[in-house]
Parts: structure tokens; C-alpha cells; sequence
């Protein structure tokens, strides 16, 4: 059978040999719980909670800061102990409200409460899955109830379910096909309720064949659900990439996923989608993955978000000695940390932890002109050329060759032999056309 | 070959060259551009490096702009004064008096004072490392980075990085506010190039992160600012900033400053040796 997939792309090292089979352990944190105001795309949350208050698991201790933001829950209870710039994941000092965990969780009244989205009116359900403050899981963190929100709902005809999981060594999503694959059609029912010409995809890669046939099996008696795998391919599970393996759409950065009719969620938001629908219960926890061959109890986890990444490395048996590298999120796209002290928010993934920094161990060359960054590149751009126009800081040269097509996936530095790092390149670019971009209004 | 068509060959050629001349002298007459003689004057008492600095393209931009009357005489920021009273002289005005200015790196953390929190193996640029987590190696993110975007960027070889911090040469400098553009961190500014007394850092952090991620940083203890008598130190956040229209250059703050931060990055570099 050929799957579906898209063209270019890479074939990373998937390192998920580390974390597949263990089971998710709920971890319940033992120190302080941060909150940064910033967890995603959008306007920063205004906290509403102050110095010394008393607060609940499951209330929301921050609102929305305006129509792209989202609301921001207290996975514990306790008092807020400050609120300070902390550091975050991005390298940023970022307001955080800091909460001291009274190891009760009390919850607030009603929390967990069954509900029957099949009673709720299509408003009702945006505003849950609003008021759940739920954003893209997946890394991006876009707001998911703007995403619910399209112009025209009629002509959303697809509901894609992430489930590619294309970074190397994270394996939450796949755990959760696993272990709780109801919960992932559940939350795909309720979207699909929002949308009544849409179908829904659940696309996986091929490379996790216990996953497409639990929910193969999950789904043989829903006309409207469909499971799609998909070959295995880094970038497989970037947005652009995932809309055309299923659908054959093309869109680039001017047009959202709504633009061509989808609307792509990941695995773990659509399981949050059913726990702030169906569980009443609002985003608090995510599945995360601490693996790599720095560490030495690779593990997947329940966390609860404001987690330290510190007491999760320690809870997984601490790092080896001589560990160079540790990464939040997965080794493609994820961040270098110059600190453990970061806490959880709604958008990490992971941490990969290495023993050797293979990005340090090879010395830039000069570029051969191979084409392989060409190959490779999945929006189909020319990263040679645009490493020239990087090197000379020529943002105008960058934007006419469609530089801002690029999501930094990070396939062209990976393909490139002469090891040039052209995604740092290209990110520091778009950050300079996007600052000019600003400052021009 | 015989001797007409040679003959016949050198009228055609010579008719043809005379009509084309009068066409020509006649072009020239009828679509005459006027060229403003001040504008010549103007052009060659500029400097001619066409660098840009002063927002017009090129030298001759600049001197079409001064002859108009659209840009004031001493526009030109790399020619300074002596520039601006020659070009004063041809346009009839007097030059304003201009201070000359050069480039101040408000940072010392060189590799000794500032500590690394991490080993960045990344394109050797400030840019890109800013662009990166972290930003870069030094735990400071405010901080010289000490990649020499700005060295770079300098045509009159006036900046350099020493110890991994970039240092300005007052005299070969120019102002021409290059390196100013260039740094990710704002670190440079363009002040009066005979100031004496600059703060060195541009840390906002309180003054125990700044003291764990450089010992050559502004801890904001505010000494300074209670030390002058003309006015002319003040706290902008967390750190402290001289007014160098104030400043008598009497130097208490410098003797003050616990850190010894107040100064000229060559100055400091002494006092603290």
C-alpha cells in the first residue's frame, strides 16, 4: 500500500527505542509550580490571582490577554507564592505566577464531572474547550479554541488528529495511543460535532503499527473517522506537511490550515479537548518524555504543567555523568538549555538528554553544492541560496526567496554534509524580517 | 583597392560624424539638466566613501540634499566639523558647532569578568546567536557576545574585540553609528568622544544576578548617582547612565563605583589591572 506523505523531508536516528514501552507514571511534583503568563502563540495571560492567595487545582489563576491567548489553569492547589520573572524554555525571563503545592490538590467544585457533549450546543463547547485553556500541544501552542473558530465552519471538511510524532525519541502521543486511545477519539467527536461536513483523519506514522491498529480498531464502527498512516518521514508531522499527505492541499505561511478546509490537532490536544469537554476538567497535565542516552531512566510521564524540568531529570534516575546536552523538546526542533530549572509549560514536550553534543562534534565546512539541503527541504525552498543572503544579513534577497516559508524544521542542517548551520541562519533571518515587519506596523 | 572608394569612404564617414555632432550639440542644448554648482562644491568637500551613515545614498545624495537646502551642513557625521564649516563656507552658513562623537561599548565583561553558562557551537555571529536559546555563551544576556558582527561592519577598522569584548578606537572612529545598528543588544551608542565617564554594562538584572553572571557589571547600588554635584548620573532601571551634557567629568562617581564600571573601557581596563 502506498502511504500517504509528502516530498522532501529527512530520515532521522528516531531514537523512541528508549521511552516506547514504558507505561506514562503519573508524577506529582514535590517543589514550587511556575506558571509562565507566555505558553504559546498569542497575546501574554493577565494573571488574576495575587501574592498570597489561596488557590484550588483546576482554577484559573490567569485570563485570556486578548482574542489569540488563552486561559491559564493552576494544576495544584496552594498559595501563590510570587509573581516574578522566572525562566523559561525560550531563554527569557518571562513573568511566572509561582504557586507553593500544599500536596492536597483540592480540587475546585465539580472538577472531573462527567458531562455528554452530545447535550452541549456547538457554543457551549467552544467556550469549555476556551475556558480549559487548551492550546496546540504540539509545540506551537496556538490557541485551540481560535482554531475552533474558522470563518466559515461549513467548509471545514477535515479534522486532522496529529498523531505523526515525526520527532526523533518522544513518544508521548504514542503512549497515549496506547494507553488511553478512547480519550483521543472521544475528543475528536466532540470536534467533529462542531463541524458537520467534516470527516476525521487520525493520521500516524508507520512506525507505530500497535497505535494505528488500537485506534483502527477504536473506530471500525464510526462512518465519519478515518486512520490514515503515514509514511515514516521527518517532517511528517509539521502542519503544512500532515494537510498535504491527507489531503493533498498545499498552503504556505499567509494561509492557515482553515484556508484549506482542516483544522489539525495534536494527539495530546485532543485528548485535552475531551477532558475539558466530556471530564470537565481544564488543562493541567500533558504527557511528557524524558529520554536520550544522557539519562538514566528514560521514562514517559502524567505531569502536571509547572513542573520543574530539574525534579523530572531527577525522577528519572538524574543524568549520567559526563551528559553534554540536554534538549527541551526533541533533538530537531527542540531548545539547547543552559538551565534545569525551567518548568513544564503547555507546549514542552520533552527533554532529550545526550551524552555527546553530535552537533558540536563536526567542524562547518565549505558548502559543495549538493543540493541535498534542496532535497530536503519540505516547503520546497532552496537553503543554499538562502544561506547567502543570510551571510550577508540581505533581508530583502531572504524574503524574495521565500524565506519566511521556513518553519525551521531543521531537515536542511541534518542533510547538509558539510554540516553548515543553516537553520540557525535562517532563524535568526526571520526573526530580523519579522522585527522590521513590527517596527514598519 | 582604387583611390574613389577610399575618397568616397571619407566623405560618407566625415558627413555622417559632422551630422551626428550637430545632433548632438543640439541635444545637449535642448534637454539640458541644470546641475547646481553648489552641489559640486559640496561633493568635493565630502569624503567620498559613499558609506551611508548620514541616511542619504551615497555622498552624492547628500550633497544634492545639502544643496537644497534639505539636509543641514554638517549632515555628514564621518567628515565632522572641519567638513561641515568647509561645506558651511560654499553654502553660505555658518556650521553649527558639532561635538564630535564616537561609538561607546556599554559592556566590559570580557573573558575574565563574565561567566559562561553554556558552550555555544553556533555561527559565529552576535545576530544568530541572539536568535538562538540562551544567546549566546556568556550567562549575561544583555552582554557583549564578542563575535565582532560590529568589527565587521566597521569600514574604518575603529572597533575591535579584545578579550572577548568589543572595544571602540575613540580616534579612528568616525560615528557613522554602523556597529550601533548591528548590535543585537543595543550595547553600542554614540557619545561625545572626549567623555570621560560611561557606564560599562547594560544589565536591567537586580544586582545579585548581575554580580553571579559578570563581576564586571552595574549592580545598581545607585552610589553613583548620590555622588555627583552637577546631575548628571542617573538610574535607568537597574543601571546607571551618565548624561554627558551634564557631566563635568570630576570623576567622584568613578571612584565610588564598587565595581568600577564608571569610565572609558580602556580606563577601566587599567584601574582594574
Amino acid at each position: 500500500m502506498k502511504l500517504a506523505t509528502f516530498k522532501g523531508g529527512v530520515h532521522p536516528d528516531e531514537g523512541k527505542k528508549f521511552t516506547k514501552d514504558k507505561p506514562v507514571q503519573t508524577y506529582l511534583p514535590k517543589g514550587d509550580l511556575v506558571f509562565p503568563v507566555s505558553q504559546g502563540i498569542g497575546a501574554p495571560s493577565k494573571p488574576i490571582v495575587n501574592k498570597g492567595d489561596q488557590v484550588l487545582m483546576g482554577q484559573r489563576i490567569a485570563e485570556a490577554g486578548g482574542f489569540v491567548s488563552a486561559n491559564i489553569v493552576s494544576s495544584v492547589s496552594g498559595t501563590v507564592k510570587a509573581i516574578e520573572p522566572r525562566m523559561t524554555m525560550s531563554g527569557m525571563k518571562v513573568m511566572s505566577i509561582v504557586i507553593e503545592n500544599d500536596g492536597k490538590y483540592t480540587p475546585i467544585p465539580g472538577l472531573g464531572q462527567y458531562r455528554n457533549y452530545e447535550e452541549m450546543t456547538k457554543q457551549e463547547i467552544i467556550e469549555e474547550v476556551k475556558s480549559a485553556g487548551i492550546v496546540g500541544l504540539g509545540g506551537a501552542g496556538f490557541p485551540t479554541h481560535v482554531k475552533l473558530m474558522p470563518k466559515d465552519p461549513d467548509a471545514i471538511d477535515y479534522i486532522i488528529v496529529n498523531g505523526a510524532e515525526c520527532e526523533p525519541y518522544l513518544t508521548s502521543d504514542y503512549r497515549s495511543m496506547l494507553e488511553t486511545p478512547e480519550k483521543i477519539v472521544g475528543g475528536l467527536k466532540v470536534m467533529l460535532k462542531l463541524f458537520d461536513n467534516a470527516k476525521g483523519v487520525i493520521a500516524i506514522e508507520e512506525n507505530k503499527p500497535t497505535g494505528i491498529a488500537n485506534l483502527q480498531e477504536l473506530v471500525k464502527n464510526e462512518p465519519r473517522i478515518e486512520v490514515v498512516p503515514l509514511k515514516t518521514k521527518y517532517p511528517q508531522g509539521g502542519e503544512r506537511n500532515i494537510i498535504y499527505a491527507v489531503t493533498g492541499r498545499k498552503i504556505n505561511s499567509t494561509k492557515l490550515p482553515a484556508d484549506a478546509g482542516c483544522i489539525v490537532d495534536n494527539v495530546d490536544t485532543v485528548i485535552a479537548i475531551h477532558m475539558a469537554v466530556s471530564e470537565t476538567t481544564p488543562l493541567m497535565r500533558r504527557i511528557f518524555t524524558v529520554s536520550g542516552t544522557g539519562v538514566n531512566a528514560p521514562s514517559n510521564y502524567n505531569v502536571k504543567i509547572g513542573t520543574s524540568y530539574a525534579e523530572l531529570i531527577e525522577a528519572s534516575g538524574g543524568l549520567k555523568d559526563g551528559t553534554q546536552k540536554v534538549i527541551s523538546g526533541g533533538p530537531m526542533m527542540g531548545f539547547a538549555l543552559t538551565e534545569l530549572d525551567i518548568p513544564v509549560v503547555k507546549t514542552s514536550s520533552a527533554l532529550t538528554c545526550m551524552l555527546e553534543d553530535e552537533a558540536a562534534k563536526y567542524e562547518e565546512t565549505a558548502c559543495i553544492r549538493c543540493g541535498r539541503c534542496v532535497q530536503a527541504c519540505p516547503s520546497h525552498l532552496v537553503p543554499v541560496k538562502m544561506m547567502d543572503a543570510a551571510q550577508k544579513h540581505d533581508m530583502e534577497r531572504f524574503t524574495a526567496l521565500h524565506g519566511m516559508e521556513c518553519y525551521e524544521c531543521g531537515s536542511c542542517t541534518f542533510a547538509c554534509p558539510a554540516r553548515r548551520p543553516l537553520t540557525q541562519a535562517f532563524k535568526m533571518m526571520r526573526q530580523a524580517v519579522m522585527a522590521e515587519r513590527r517596527k514598519k506596523g | 583597392m582604387s583611390l574613389s572608394a577610399i575618397i568616397i569612404t571619407a566623405v560618407v564617414v566625415g558627413v555622417v560624424g559632422l551630422l551626428v555632432g550637430f545632433l548632438l550639440v543640439t541635444a545637449a542644448e535642448k534637454f539640458k539638466v541644470e546641475v547646481d554648482e553648489k552641489q559640486i562644491a559640496v561633493r568635493a568637500e565630502l569624503p567620498g566613501n559613499n558609506c551611508g551613515s548620514c541616511g542619504y545614498p551615497g555622498c552624492d545624495g547628500l550633497a544634492a540634499a545639502i544643496a537644497k537646502g534639505e539636509a543641514p551642513v554638517n549632515a555628514c557625521p564621518v567628515g565632522g566639523a572641519p567638513v561641515a564649516e568647509k561645506i558651511g563656507a560654499v553654502m553660505g552658513v555658518e556650521a553649527e558647532t558639532t561635538v564630535r562623537k564616537a561609538a561607546f561599548v556599554h559592556c566590559v565583561g570580557d573573558c575574565e569578568s563574565a561567566v559562561d553558562k553554556a558552550n555555544y557551537v553556533g555561527i559565529q555571529d552576535c545576530r544568530a546567536a541572539a536568535a538562538v536559546m540562551g544567546g549566546g555563551a556568556k550567562k549575561c544576556m544583555k552582554g557583549c557576545k564578542g563575535f565582532g558582527t560590529c568589527v565587521n561592519v566597521c569600514e574604518f577598522d575603529a572597533i575591535h574585540v579584545i578579550n572577548g569584548v568589543a572595544v571602540v578606537d575613540r580616534d579612528k572612529c568616525v560615528a557613522c553609528g554602523k556597529c550601533v545598528k548591528v548590535c543585537p543588544n543595543a550595547l553600542i551608542t554614540l557619545e561625545p568622544a572626549d567623555a570621560e565617564y560611561i557606564v560599562a554594562c547594560s544589565s536591567q538584572e537586580k544586582g545579585k544576578a548581575v554580580k553571579d553572571a559578570c563581576s564586571a557589571g552595574c549592580i545598581g547600588c545607585t552610589l553613583c548617582t548620590k555622588q555627583c554635584e552637577f546631575d548628571a548620573i542617573h538610574m535607568n532601571g537597574n543601571v546607571a547612565e551618565v548624561d554627558q551634557e551634564k557631566c563635568q567629568k570630576c570623576g567622584k562617581c568613578a571612584d565610588k563605583c564598587p565595581v568600577k564600571v564608571i569610565g572609558v573601557n580602556e580606563k577601566i581596563r587599567k584601574r582594574q589591572e
